[in-house]
């Protein structure tokens, strides 16, 4: 909810010269080393490496199946052989937080696809071409944004129903003006450089322009931006589950899992903290490396 | 002033209109027929028939459309499928609640956020700024909802110090206000410190300085209150977010607003509720982003102008 805050102030600063400076500097690898030399982001890249590792590797590294459990064991806290503990049903938190990772994942990667094709088309057609297109298909973001985003793909979920695809398809166009709207001010400064008149000049189509030379010119701003919004999507993604309109049991999903242990909240903590801690962990992760792209992209987008 | 403010207001015809379009395409966009959909159970042809001569789906859309919105803004949005009360009266009074949290929640969030701001830029890589930076990006990545369950079990379980949901005293509404306010806080802190470190870096700064005004009065007279001016738009977005979400800690600490009024209509699938609850919540938060335009606009001129 609230990186959504950082991506809409994001979309107010890049100036047209200093992307460009910073699409060159990408290009020669020299933004690697400054990331890395920022503690702080080399600490959100390492999160986010695990992450993913995890996410990928969950079917080999997990000790247990995610979806079968042993009554007996139910509601166990920490020991040897479930090292988190189990759930209401018996199953390991482990296993489950491992699956949960993956779904996480596939939700985040899926949802961020989305609403950067979107959003980057919507940005550059409207800032590339100007006039009524801009004004029109800003306008439509004006009434996006009318929406606070939760509740906007809360609504979405509402109409479509809960579910894998419909939760995607909800916080990707909750995402979209935020993206549209930071590509169009990208595009807005660069449509006025001279190799761009150049490009016009020999002939260029207006398709090849785009894709050509405007299109890298927002590459850095949008590196930052997807770092950022990872962390939001993962939690609105989880925040959707927890009310019981994202991932559907059984599938393994943190926000679910919460859901499921809250009855049991003040009997066994364990199964509430595990979870939420987890998505805390991933969601600073991303936005320390979102903060550390931002900073070793384009110093002059700092926050 | 005038100017600007009639210029904005015609500004938000289309996005009104956008709006209403929005609200009105929710019965529509449900696949399948919204009738079979939102009829209970056990309803019989005949309740299923007044439905639909209720909700006017066999009449063209534009006309459907027309009479959406003029019933609207008469202040006539249907009746809710389970209660059968009007829904306007009952998302009025759910808002109202709502607001009142909103705004307790921006208020802790604006002094909070503005103090950690103003400390971490006047200890600008220090310990003391680092420690503000990183808890404020923690706060922003903590999940609402589970904090809420974190506060509760350790307020309401362990400590017992506070009731776990439900209204009373003010101290129902401790820990949501903590919960609505916190990534505002965090916002709001990170956005303070960085327009404070510009403003310090200016020209004027350095001659208040050399004029021996005392440190204190440069911060708080001539530094702050132009860090402020940007503070005022985050502060205007920030109350969207809160807004949106009030509908999940409404509903952990079941609490009588708007969010868990909407939640619990799409549980039951009472989609007037949930219509009318959207549209309430659209047009608080445009009518907050223009006062909070015009304030700004108020308190720097430029805009007025440009």
């Amino acid at each position: 909810m609230t990186s959504e805050a950082i991506d809409r102030v994001v979309t107010t600063a890049p100036a047209a010269p200093d992307t460009e400076l910073a699409a060159r500097r990408a290009l020669r690898g020299e933004w690697l080393r400054r990331l890395l030399r920022n503690r702080a982001a080399a600490a959100g890249l390492v999160i986010v490496v695990l992450f993913v590792l995890v996410a990928t590797l969950a079917d080999v590294l997990s000790p247990y199946d995610p979806y079968v459990g042993k009554l007996s064991e139910r509601l166990q806290g920490p020991s040897p052989a479930h090292w988190l503990g189990t759930d209401a049903l018996g199953r390991d938190m482990v296993a489950r937080l491992m699956h949960g990772a993956r779904s996480s994942l596939q939700i985040q990667l899926a949802t961020i696809g989305f609403a950067l094709f979107l959003g980057t088309t919507w940005g550059l057609v409207s800032g590339y071409f100007g006039g009524w297109v801009d004004d029109l298909s800003m306008r439509i973001i004006d009434v996006l944004l009318a929406f606070p985003g939760i509740l906007l793909a809360i609504t979405i979920v509402a109409v479509l129903g809960a579910g894998f695809g419909n939760i995607i398809l909800a916080i990707g166009i909750a995402s979209l003006p935020g993206l549209a709207r930071l590509v169009r001010g990208v595009v807005l400064g660069l449509r006025e450089l001279e190799y761009i008149e150049a490009a016009r000049a020999i002939g260029e189509s207006h398709v090849s322009i785009m894709f050509r030379y405007v299109l890298p010119g927002t590459i850095a701003p949008l590196t930052v931006a997807a770092s950022l919004r990872m962390a939001s999507v993962l939690l609105s993604a989880s925040a959707l589950s927890f009310l019981g309109l994202g991932v559907l049991p059984p599938t393994p999903e943190w926000g679910a899992m919460l859901s499921d242990a809250r009855d049991y909240m003040f009997s066994s903590p364990h199964a509430t903290t595990i979870p939420g801690l987890a998505i805390t962990i991933v969601v600073v992760g991303f936005n320390l490396l979102g903060d550390g792209l931002r900073d070793a992209l384009d110093p002059k987008m700092r926050v | 002033m005038l100017r600007y403010t009639l210029r904005r207001l015609v500004q938000l015809v289309p996005v009104l209109i956008g709006v209403s379009i929005m609200t009105f395409a929710i019965l529509h966009a449900i696949p399948g027929d919204p009738i079979a959909v939102m009829a209970p159970a056990d309803a019989s042809e005949e309740d299923i028939a007044g439905l639909r001569a209720e909700f006017g789906l066999d009449q063209p859309l534009p006309i459907q459309y027309l009479k959406y919105v003029g019933n609207a803004v008469q202040g006539n949005l249907g009746r809710s499928l389970r209660t059968r009360d009007p829904v306007a009266e009952t998302l009025w009074r759910r808002l109202q609640f709502t607001i009142q949290l909103t705004i307790a929640s921006v208020v802790l969030g604006v002094i909070l956020g503005v103090v950690l701001g103003v400390v971490a830029a006047t200890h600008h890589n220090t310990w003391i700024d680092n420690t503000i930076m990183v808890t404020s990006l923690t706060l922003l990545s903590v999940p609402g909802f589970w904090l809420s369950l974190m506060l509760l079990l350790l307020f309401a379980g362990t400590l017992r110090w506070l009731p776990s949901g439900g209204t009373g005293g003010p101290q129902h509404l401790v820990l949501p206000v903590i919960v609505i306010s916190h990534g505002a806080a965090a916002v709001i802190a990170r956005f303070t410190r960085s327009s404070m470190l510009e403003v310090i870096r200016q020209d004027y700064i350095r001659t208040a300085r050399a004029n021996g005004i005392p440190e204190r009065l440069v911060v708080y007279r001539h530094a702050l209150r132009n860090a402020l001016n940007p503070v005022i738009t985050i502060v205007g977005l920030q109350f969207g977010f809160l807004l949106g979400g009030s509908a999940i800690v409404e509903t952990i600490f079941a609490l009588p607003g708007i969010g868990r009024l909407m939640v619990n209509a799409i549980y039951t699938r009472d989609y007037p509720v949930i219509q009318g609850g959207i549209l309430f919540i659209a047009l608080t938060f445009v009518l907050v982003n223009l006062l909070t335009d015009l304030v700004y606009a108020i308190v720097n001129p430029r805009i007025r102008y440009s």
